[in-house]
Order: structure tokens, then C-alpha cells, then sequence
């Protein structure tokens, strides 16, 4: 079993959950997230100050997936979020030792869907 | 009480209730400027200020301000017989007039906004023990002096003499470009200084809230009509004009801000549309019964463009105003009360004439003697005020106290509670 987290554009938001239902991923938890990667910040203008923002607004998704639909996955997930501009974002693979399902007790793959 | 007095009457109650709108306008621009972690205490600034003002202008303030001029000099009023304004209660009000005991309570509202825009200079940084205590020595050193200079005017029966302002030098200050705004401006400045930049400046980062400042914007816009309509003390020719001009004014205001943001920041902003509003009121309110609506527009506009153009003083010199009284009332209002040394129109209410109309530059002289008289006393008291504060009590808070924010430090209270997870 695998965890993705992606942190993406917010717009990515409903392309991505669009896309990874088609695949079959049903479930994810999201945050609102502020970072940045290559691209640095934006100048916002407050009575002629300017004021550099640093850190701009990000979602991130955690969704986790069984070995086999990683691929699957992670290619939904590039290919909904893509724009080809700087600060798409990135995606990142960890594994997990262990799942269950609070409702019933079942562990493992089982318990993901 | 005579028909004219009581028509009078209605008139001022209804400006009372318009100008005190301007309290919560002014709690709401300024606490909606600050930073988040501040926003509270920017607001509990203006309405403490205001509060202790209020309670000392009854108890001698209005007579300081409005009382009869000690020995006739036109310095100060003799607040002996006014004390606790109680002798105002069952006074004879004179045919056609308001009752003084009104009066009182519209002049407390102008006293009290005066200090409260003071507050947009400390923002994130100062004692509110400190504050309050500010509030009170400037009332009564500086603004009750320099308003009997300006507002108090020679009873018509000579009974009792004004300030020497309005009545020897014959300066025109309608409503408070010298009284109150530049007035409050200048304190804003020097209170800046003694109390030092804070620690980020000037990487402060951004308003906490500008929707609410706008909100607060358009509370004084609305709040304005009442103290520049209820300056003409009844039903008369000036209060239409005034109201016309206050409202031209301020678009016009915006549209001057607006138009120099655009050039020179490349971008037209919601909080530039409510600061430039702001300038433009400003700069009518010491004119706004001596020109004309085109007089009104060209001050606006250019009100608008002075106040814009201030900004950028702070970082030069190094005073941390943080939220632009310096840049927003200072100037405007030094501006709008020179201003009407050009534009005076004759056929306006006032009847003075100006430059523009043929008049001679006597009126300029005056006006602009009027302001540094009172740019220089509030100047230099204020800063001895700020003085024997900052080494007596002190000024500011502590450094970790500026860092986690004056709200949950000093009032015990956050702005935001948005999240349904305790914390």
C-alpha cells in the first residue's frame, strides 16, 4: 500500500477528483496548504507598499491507494493537474505499513475500499 | 422654544446621530487595516480614546473649548461656570437657536473622533494603559485649546468671546482642517516618533481585513454629512452646500487616488478607493461652506492625489504611522484649508473671496498662518506629552507582546474563531 500526497494549484482541485474517480479512486483527504516550489511569491500592493507574498495558496491531497493502482493513480492525478506552467506542483509516494477501517476492523488492502 | 429653534433642533439631533456613525466607521477602518492579531485593540484604540475624551469634555472639556475666553484673550475657555456642563440645563436657548446642551454633545463627538484618529499610528505596538492616558492629556492640553481657537466664535450679543482664530485672525475652518484633522495628524506624527517603529516595519505584511475597512470607510463617508452638514448649527444655507460639497468631495477623492495608483503602482485598489475617499473628505471638511461643487471637485481630486503622495514620507523619515494619519489626515487637511485661499467663491455661504476670483492673497495669509500656529502647539506639546509618558509609564508593550499580537496579550480575545475544531 502507498500514500500519495500531492500538493497542487487549487484549480486542480476538480479535475483531479474528476479524474481519479475514473481510475477508481474514491477516496482522499485534502488541506488547504500555502508553500511554493520554483515559483517565488507575488507582489501584492497595500497603499503604495508593496508586500511580498511569499508563501501562496496550495491544496494537498492524501489519498491512499493499494499497489496496483498506484500507477493508474498517479497518472490521473499529473494529468488533470498539469497546466505547464511554473507551480503546478508536486506528488510524492510513501509507503504504509498498515490500514484499517474503523467501522469494521478489516486491515490491509481491503480496508482502502 | 420657538418654530425656528426647534426645526434648528431636529436638524442638529439628526447630524448628532450622523456624526457619531464615525465611531464605529473610524473602529471598523482602522481595526480592519491592522493585522490580524491586532485588529481588536486597533479597535478597543479608537472607542477608549474616544470614551475617555467624552467623559472630559463633560466634566470641563466644553468648557475649555466653548466657554468664555479667559481675560478675552482667545486662548481658552473658562470652564469654572461649565463644569459638568450642568449650567447648560435649563438655559434660556435664545430665538432661532439650538439649545446649547446639544451643541455640547455634537462638539464631544468632534473631540472624541480627533483622538480616535490619533490611534491609526500605533497600531500593534503601544501600552492601552499608555493610550488612554495619552487620550485624556492631549484632550485637554491640545484639542480643547486649539478647538476654542477654531470653533469657539464671539456670542452675537458680545456676551461671551471666542477663540482667537475664528474671531481676531478670521481664518476659515468650517468644520476642523486645522482642529481636527491636520490637528490629529500632526499628534498621529509625533506620537509615531516617540513611540518607535515596529519590530518588522516596514515588512509589516498585510490588513487583517479590508472588506471591514470598507465597511468602516463607508460608515465616515455617511458619518461626514453630519459633521460637515451639522457644522452650519441648523437649517440654513450651509448645510446644503456642505453636505453637496462632502459628498462631491469624496468621489472625487477617489477618483484622484485611483487615477495615481494606477500610474504609479500599476494597479487600482479597494483600499486605495477608501483612502482617496477619505482625502477628499478631509479636504472639504475646512471648505465645505466656502466654495463652489467645482471647488469641491478640484479639492477632492486633488486631496486625493496629496494624500497619495504622502505616503511615501514614512519610509523616508522613519516614523511608523502605521495606519496613515500623517498621509490620510495631516496632509489633506493642511491642503484643503490652503485651498480655500484659491477657491473661495463669493456667492458660496462663507462669502469669502478668493484668489482664483479676483481676490487678494490676504485670505492664503491667514489661512496659512492659521496652520502653523497650530502645527507648531501641537507639535511641540504633543511631544512633550509622548515624552513624559514614555519615561514615566512608558509607551509600549514588550517585544513578545508585539510578536504574539496585542489581542489575545492584552484583551484576552481573538478576532476569528473560523474553525468548528476546538482549540
Amino acid at each position: 500500500m502507498k500514500l500519495i500526497t500531492a500538493v497542487l494549484q487549487p484549480s486542480a482541485l476538480e479535475p483531479v477528483k474528476t479524474a481519479l474517480a475514473e481510475v477508481g479512486v474514491t477516496g482522499m483527504t485534502i488541506y488547504d496548504a500555502k508553500g511554493h516550489g520554483a515559483q517565488i511569491g507575488k507582489v501584492e500592493v497595500y497603499r503604495s507598499q508593496r508586500v511580498k507574498v511569499d508563501f501562496l495558496p496550495k491544496i494537498s491531497l492524501e489519498i491512499v491507494v493499494a499497489d496496483e493502482e498506484l500507477d493508474a493513480a498517479l497518472d490521473a492525478i499529473q494529468d488533470a493537474a498539469r497546466t505547464g506552467a511554473i507551480g503546478d506542483g508536486k506528488i510524492w509516494v510513501t509507503d504504509v505499513l498498515q490500514v484499517i477501517r474503523v467501522r469494521t476492523g478489516e486491515t490491509g488492502p481491503t480496508a482502502i475500499r | 422654544m420657538d418654530i425656528a429653534s426647534q426645526v434648528n433642533t431636529a436638524w442638529m439631533l439628526t447630524a448628532t446621530v450622523a456624526v457619531t456613525l464615525m465611531l464605529p466607521g473610524l473602529a471598523l477602518y482602522y481595526g480592519g487595516l491592522s493585522r490580524t492579531k491586532n485588529i481588536l485593540n486597533t479597535m478597543m484604540i479608537v472607542l477608549g480614546g474616544f470614551a475617555v475624551t467624552a467623559v472630559l469634555w463633560v466634566l470641563f472639556g466644553y468648557g475649555l473649548t466653548l466657554g468664555d475666553s479667559v481675560g478675552g484673550a482667545g486662548l481658552i475657555g473658562d470652564p469654572t461656570t461649565l463644569f459638568g456642563i450642568q449650567s447648560l440645563l435649563g438655559a434660556e436657548t435664545p430665538e432661532g437657536a439650538v439649545p446649547g446642551i446639544l451643541i455640547a454633545v455634537f462638539q464631544l463627538i468632534f473631540a472624541g473622533l480627533t483622538v480616535g484618529i490619533i490611534g491609526g499610528a500605533v497600531e500593534g505596538r503601544m501600552k492601552f494603559s499608555s493610550w488612554l492616558i495619552f487620550s485624556g492629556l492631549w484632550a485637554t492640553l491640545v484639542y480643547f485649546p486649539v478647538a476654542h481657537w477654531v470653533f469657539a466664535f464671539d456670542a452675537p450679543d458680545g456676551s461671551t468671546t471666542g477663540g482667537w482664530i475664528a474671531n481676531g485672525l478670521h481664518a476659515i475652518d468650517f468644520a476642523g482642517g486645522t482642529a481636527v484633522h491636520m490637528n490629529a495628524g500632526v499628534a498621529a506624527l509625533v506620537l509615531a516618533f516617540f513611540l518607535g517603529r515596529r519590530r518588522d516595519f516596514p515588512h509589516v505584511g498585510r490588513p487583517g481585513n479590508l472588506p471591514i475597512a470598507v465597511v468602516g470607510g463607508g460608515l465616515l463617508l455617511v458619518g461626514w454629512y453630519g459633521f460637515n452638514g451639522g457644522s452650519s448649527g441648523g437649517i440654513n444655507e450651509s448645510a446644503g452646500v456642505a453636505v453637496t460639497n462632502t459628498l462631491i468631495a469624496a468621489c472625487a477623492g477617489l477618483l484622484g487616488w485611483l487615477l495615481i495608483e494606477r500610474i504609479v503602482r500599476k494597479a487600482a485598489t479597494s483600499l486605495g478607493a477608501i483612502s482617496g475617499i477619505l482625502g477628499g473628505l478631509v479636504g472639504i471638511t475646512p471648505a465645505a461652506n466656502s466654495v463652489s461643487p467645482i471647488g469641491a471637485v478640484i479639492i477632492g481630486f486633488l486631496a486625493g492625489i496629496v494624500a497619495f503622495a504622502a505616503l511615501g514620507l514614512k519610509e523616508k523619515l522613519g516614523y511608523d504611522d502605521a495606519l496613515d494619519a500623517v498621509a490620510i489626515h495631516m496632509f489633506p487637511g493642511i491642503f484643503g484649508t490652503l485651498a480655500i485661499g484659491f477657491l473661495a467663491d463669493p456667492s458660496s455661504p462663507a462669502g469669502a473671496t478668493g484668489i482664483l476670483f479676483g481676490g487678494d492673497w490676504s485670505l492664503l495669509g491667514t489661512q496659512a498662518i492659521a496652520i502653523v500656529t497650530v502645527f507648531v502647539y501641537t507639535f511641540v506639546v504633543t511631544a512633550l506629552i509622548s515624552w513624559l509618558l514614555k519615561v514615566t509609564v512608558g509607551l509600549r508593550v514588550a517585544d513578545s507582546t508585539e510578536v504574539t499580537g496585542l489581542d489575545t496579550t492584552l484583551h484576552a480575545e481573538t478576532a476569528y474563531d473560523l474553525d468548528d475544531v476546538r482549540s
